[in-house]
């Protein structure tokens, strides 16, 4: 038998420019393209068939089709960070200096080992992982799993960071269509007519979609539609943009190439656009299927489209002698092209009795031969077509001839691509004249007002001869699912269904017999369309098969579920502008240039970094805490507290709204003073503290955790405007308005003092927990006097831009009293050691305040506040929930946080039994000891009572229950 | 090198003052004490040095110039003393940025998910940019993006990616 690589063509090629040649490697090898090749056209050009290896029996791929649903000619490409996997030869178009490396084989495409699962193919049926690495059950976990997942997955992921730029972009229309084919551009046209703007999407470089290819005079019918689309200033026509998904409301994305595998560029490797349309057209056409007949993945079978495609517009040729097998009339266009282009078309195999339309009565005049009611009954070859065997289509394979050739052109009919008409809920209708699935215009996906939200347009409708006057007559085609119709086992186990992940016919009858008769089940049982081509080609006649095995029509089986996106989308498209500095806002304070350069070891609190503490000479971290605490505690510190959420609530309503939002009263806070408060949400749980300042007779400053600013500001805002609208009260976050400086410690008053000012700091005129306003340093400012570490402790807010300048003059004018800058740790070791709880540490979202003894500040005066009767719950006053202690551990190591402690005996799932755990552990610098903080059952009553602390070593630390307060429990110091 | 789409450009000296009230009862109050009419809903309003900004139906931004803000502030207090009002100073709690140039509209549509060809010349608009708040309105060649001074180093810089040259949104 004789085979003729493929090669390129003397003359032809619509979208090709030969005088530009492009140089690139395959597998090491130095190649030659031309100016408008995709990498498939290119590596045929070179005689290249064989392109890719099948993902489980790795036998030997060429290209099946030539656009989006290629399974086969996947290839890794590029290098270092730019090396991406499973690049589709079809749809990638070939850039100078491209390096593609071939997938799936080893130690070659051409010499693959992994082939010899191809000669164990009968012992691995679908299914065979599942039945096969059950027994025994130790096995899986530690021998399956491992080779399994080894052998598994296509291509080698990248594993340098891509150094390439993506971005997204925002737009809006009220007419999207998606598809610049000819019924994509008239429907177009047509929604411009109407008015409003219309944007108009095709993946593809080049507009026309298959007109141009498939009818003389189709190029100028798009060029004609195109002049008229680009003389309209509302229509945008944007190409090289493939619509991924469909969602609600009209929220369309697509990807759009602008620099694809050509760095040098230097502008954005791709672009996201995130369209809102007030209407969408899909009018994406259809993908042609392949036939079921024997051996029908050998490279050189192609479906009849992509064989025109090359010669038509990459003048290539796949052969020099081909076949064409068909059910339709219009791969009769195939053979008629291959002629006009010089090669030998050996004949056309036509499983229909009386195939009439003018295609066939075309290649008959034409004097190539037509067999009708015939069937291919297998290919010969094993890397390459070389011949095919004939049969009748309605007999069970018994070979009435054999023809030579070396290509095959295969065509089972045309599906529409009904992918984004499905995303969103758009349902299907089985068309048995044209044995496809089309949109059912009665159930399109919804809009917002109940209405269709997208229509459909012309081959993705179903309309498979849309190209108008351009269209000739067809004939009907007939629906053949197996080739031949009785096709015995050995054959039927030859056909392949799905190319990428080797499902074949006989799989899917044995999952049906096996109990998989729902189409989602079969598919994920035999993987059929699970691959990174998503089925594109192998899906509906797998489910016809699956039909058939079950007995049922298609439109029974009906489809598995079509999700986003259409096809497989770069994760730099997704993240875009958000990697590298803007991976996430950072939120500084106006202190925070000051704090790096003073080399603050910076922490995460939400969104903002904070200084954790500030190392110096060769200290470590922990160190610095130490010492910042002690300069705190025996002098003075400065923390920058400008994070703090600062609320203000302000109108005749306010004080009322605030006795709601916080458990304790703040409406009867005189003006000038604060109060701690703590709020609930309405399960009654802790959800964030801080201190209320009264402002004045009908305004409050609420301060939140550094965390809850956004969230309780959202909080207020939701009761205010959807449960207590009628109440007058406004608010404002102004957590950003002010730089907040906290000044601690035994001197802190007098370094303030020697500040210019006008406000009074004296015990007597500010005592703990006032605050007064006036002049401080020349600045307008805000003195509280508040204490989160338990020492003499005032925070000052000032405007935002001022508060650089007053830190720095706190330190020029503290040096002699040793005034230290101090970290969130620092402060969190002080609280700790002081007893006073942290909303994050001891609290967790199932945590009262009761559990916390924060009773006090619980008013039981109030009639109501958010929470209240959540916390009057039996499960809330259960004397069994854990309450806050303090835990002093005995052995004078420090308890890991979070540590448990457990009693005797254990629940239901075999697990010990626990009575509380370790809320807040730290060394303290102060007592030079460990403290901790723990939630534990019937915990205040229990003072002395000694528990134990598993560790996962199996060492068991112990801890002793204390009070929670253990530096200055009378309080002294907070006057200083 | 091609140039950037856009300049971007930091804007100091500004104040801004929100205002939270019945609009529907203080309108005249606040507009004899802003120096400007109250603005329709999602409208600014401005004389060229202050502007008055629609941020929600009980809620307006007054913007001018520094050296003002102290004086407006007192008189809106006095002018909505009868009233049930909020009158606060936001100047510091803000970062302003200027955005313009021939594809200002482009570095926009990137960050931004608003509709800028149906953004009237007196449009305002709170949205995002990216992952953080921000509102712009229309200023002669290009926009005024007003954000939270926290993220400024973070608005800053992806406006800048956002302009880098040659990536226009036009189709090619």
């Amino acid at each position: 038998m004789s085979h003729t690589p493929p090669f390129r063509l003397s003359k032809g090629g619509r979208l090709i420019d030969r005088a530009y040649q492009l140089a690139f490697r395959f597998d090491g090898r130095h190649l030659r393209g031309v100016q408008g090749d995709t990498l498939a056209s290119a590596l045929l050009a070179n005689g290249q068939m064989l392109m890719g290896r099948s993902f489980k029996y790795h036998r030997p791929r060429g290209p099946l089709a030539s656009g989006a649903e290629e399974p086969n000619a996947l290839f890794g490409l590029g290098q270092a960070g730019r090396f991406e996997p499973n690049q589709r030869a079809s749809t990638t178009a070939l850039v100078p200096g491209m390096v593609l490396r071939s997938q799936n084989c080893w130690p070659s495409l051409d010499a693959d080992m992994g082939a010899i699962n191809n000669w164990l193919s009968p012992l691995l049926p679908a299914g065979f992982y599942y039945k096969t690495f059950i027994h025994p059950r130790p096995f899986w976990k530690h021998v399956f799993e491992p080779i399994i997942r080894r052998s598994a997955g296509l291509g080698r992921a990248p594993v340098d960071p891509d150094p390439d730029r993506y971005e997204q972009a925002y737009a809006f229309a009220d007419t999207v269509v998606v598809g610049g084919g000819i019924a994509g551009l008239t429907a177009a046209r047509d929604a411009a007519d109407k008015g409003g703007r219309v944007i108009v999407l095709e993946q593809n470089p080049v507009w026309g979609g298959r007109t141009p290819t498939d009818h003389d005079g189709g190029q100028a019918a798009i060029d004609a539609l195109l002049a008229d689309l680009r003389g309209r200033d509302t229509v945008t026509l944007r190409r090289n943009c493939m619509a991924t998904g469909l969602y609600d409301h009209g929220y369309l994305l697509a990807r759009e190439t602008l620099a694809d595998h050509d760095p040098n560029q230097g502008i954005p490797r791709q672009r996201l656009w995130r369209i809102r349309a007030g209407h969408v057209i899909t009018a994406t056409g259809a993908l042609e299927r392949p036939l079921s007949f024997a051996c029908n993945d050998v490279p050189g079978v192609m479906l009849a489209s992509a064989v025109r495609d090359f010669i038509t517009d990459y003048g290539v040729a796949p052969g020099q002698r081909i076949v064409v097998v068909t059910n339709n009339d219009d791969a009769y266009r195939t053979a008629l092209t291959a002629q006009r282009a010089g090669l030998e078309v050996v004949a056309v195999i036509d499983a229909r009795l009386r195939p009439a339309g003018d295609l066939p009565q075309a290649v008959r005049a034409a004097n190539i031969p037509v067999m009708t009611g015939k069937a291919i009954a297998k290919v010969k070859g094993g890397p390459h077509v070389e011949g095919v065997a004939l049969c009748d289509q309605a007999g069970d394979g018994r070979v009435t001839g054999t023809l030579d050739c070396d290509v095959v052109a295969m065509s089972g009919g045309w599906s529409p691509v009904v992918h984004l008409y499905s995303h969103c809920g758009g349902k299907l209708i089985w068309d048995e004249a044209e044995a496809m699935f089309r949109p059912d215009p009665d159930r399109p996906p919804l809009g917002a007002d109940g209405q269709g939200m997208a229509t459909v347009a012309g081959a993705a409708n179903g309309d498979l001869r849309c190209a108008g006057d351009l269209e000739r007559t067809e004939g009907a085609p007939m629906p053949v699912w197996v080739m031949p119709q009785r096709a015995p086992y050995r054959l039927r186990a030859k056909m392949w269904l799905d190319f990428q992940n080797d499902v074949k016919v006989t799989d899917v009858e044995l999952a049906a017999r096996e109990g998989y008769a729902s189409v989602e089940h079969a598919k994920r049982y035999t993987t059929l369309g699970m691959a990174t081509d998503q089925g594109k080609v192998s899906n509906i006649n797998g489910l016809a098969i699956l039909s058939a095995a079950l007995d049922q029509p298609i439109q029974a089986t009906g489809t598995t579920t079509f999700r986003p996106p259409y096809s497989p989308l770069t994760l730099g498209t997704i993240a875009a502008e958000a990697r590298g500095d803007a991976f996430q806002p950072l939120r500084k304070t106006p202190m925070h240039d000051w704090h790096a350069r003073n080399g603050a070891a910076f922490e995460p609190v939400g969104h903002w970094r904070r200084p954790y503490s500030y190392p110096r000479g060769g200290e470590d971290r922990h160190a610095a805490v130490t010492r910042e605490i002690l300069a705190v505690r025996n002098g003075v510190g400065t923390l920058d507290a400008s994070t703090l959420g600062k609320i203000v609530v302000k109108g005749p309503d306010a004080g009322r709204f605030l006795d709601m939002m916080y458990t304790n009263m703040m409406s009867t806070l005189p003006v000038g003073k604060c109060r701690y408060g703590l709020m609930c949400n309405e399960n009654g749980f802790l959800m964030d503290d801080g201190v209320v300042a009264r402002l004045s007779d009908d305004t409050w400053l609420c301060h939140t955790t550094t965390g809850g600013a956004d969230r309780i500001h959202g909080h207020m805002e939701d009761w205010l405007q959807c449960e207590w609208w009628d109440w007058q009260v406004y608010t404002a976050n102004l957590t950003e308005q002010y730089a907040q400086i906290a000044v601690a410690g035994p001197r802190a008053r007098e370094l303030l003092q020697r500040l210019p000012g006008t406000i009074d700091l004296g015990q007597q005129a500010l005592p703990f927990m006032t605050w007064a306003e006036g002049d401080l340093a020349g600045i307008r400012a805000r003195v509280y006097r508040i204490s989160f570490s338990g020492e003499l402790s005032y925070e000052i807010a000032v405007p935002a831009n001022r508060g650089l300048e007053l830190w720095e003059k706190l330190h020029d004018l503290g040096r002699d009293l040793g005034v230290t800058p101090y970290g969130t740790e620092a402060m969190h070791v002080m609280r700790a050691e002081k007893g006073f709880v942290m909303i994050g540490d001891e609290t967790d979202g199932t945590v009262i305040p009761q559990d916390l003894g924060l009773d006090w500040a619980i008013s039981k005066k109030k009639a109501d506040y958010i929470g209240k009767r959540a916390q009057a719950r039996s499960f809330m006053r259960d004397g069994g929930r854990w309450q806050l202690v303090g835990l002093e551990s005995l052995d004078g190591r420090v308890l890991p946080d979070g540590a448990y402690a457990v009693e005797p005996g254990v629940n239901a799932n075999g697990q010990r039994k626990t009575q509380g755990r370790v809320t807040s552990s730290y060394h303290s610098p102060t007592l030079e000891r460990p403290i901790a903080m723990g939630l534990v059952r019937h915990g205040p009553a229990r003072m002395g009572q000694v528990l134990e602390f598993p560790m996962p070593s199996g060492e068991v630390m112990k801890a002793r229950i204390v009070d929670p307060v253990f530096y200055d429990k009378e309080g002294a110091r907070v006057n200083g | 090198m091609a140039e950037a789409l856009a300049q971007i450009a930091p804007v100091e000296g500004l104040g801004m003052i929100t205002i939270r009230a019945d609009l529907s009862r203080a309108a005249e109050a606040i507009a004899e004490a802003a120096g400007l009419s109250v603005p329709d809903m999602t409208r600014i309003a401005t004389d060229g040095s202050r502007a008055l900004g629609w941020m929600s139906p009980d809620e307006l931004l007054l913007i001018l110039p520094v050296a003002e803000r102290d004086d407006a502030i007192t008189v809106l207090t006095d002018a909505l003393a009868g009233e049930h009002a909020l009158v606060a100073d936001v100047s510091d709690a803000r970062m302003v940025f200027d955005v313009t140039g021939p594809h200002a509209d482009d570095v926009i549509g990137k960050l931004m998910p608003v509709d800028l060809a149906n953004l009237p010349p007196d449009g305002l608009r709170r949205s995002r940019a990216a992952q953080t708040a921000a509102a712009l309105w229309r200023i002669p060649g290009g926009f005024r993006l007003i954000g939270f001074r926290s993220t400024a180093d973070y608005l800053r810089l992806i406006l800048e990616n956002a302009a880098i040259p040659g990536s226009q949104l036009a189709p090619r």
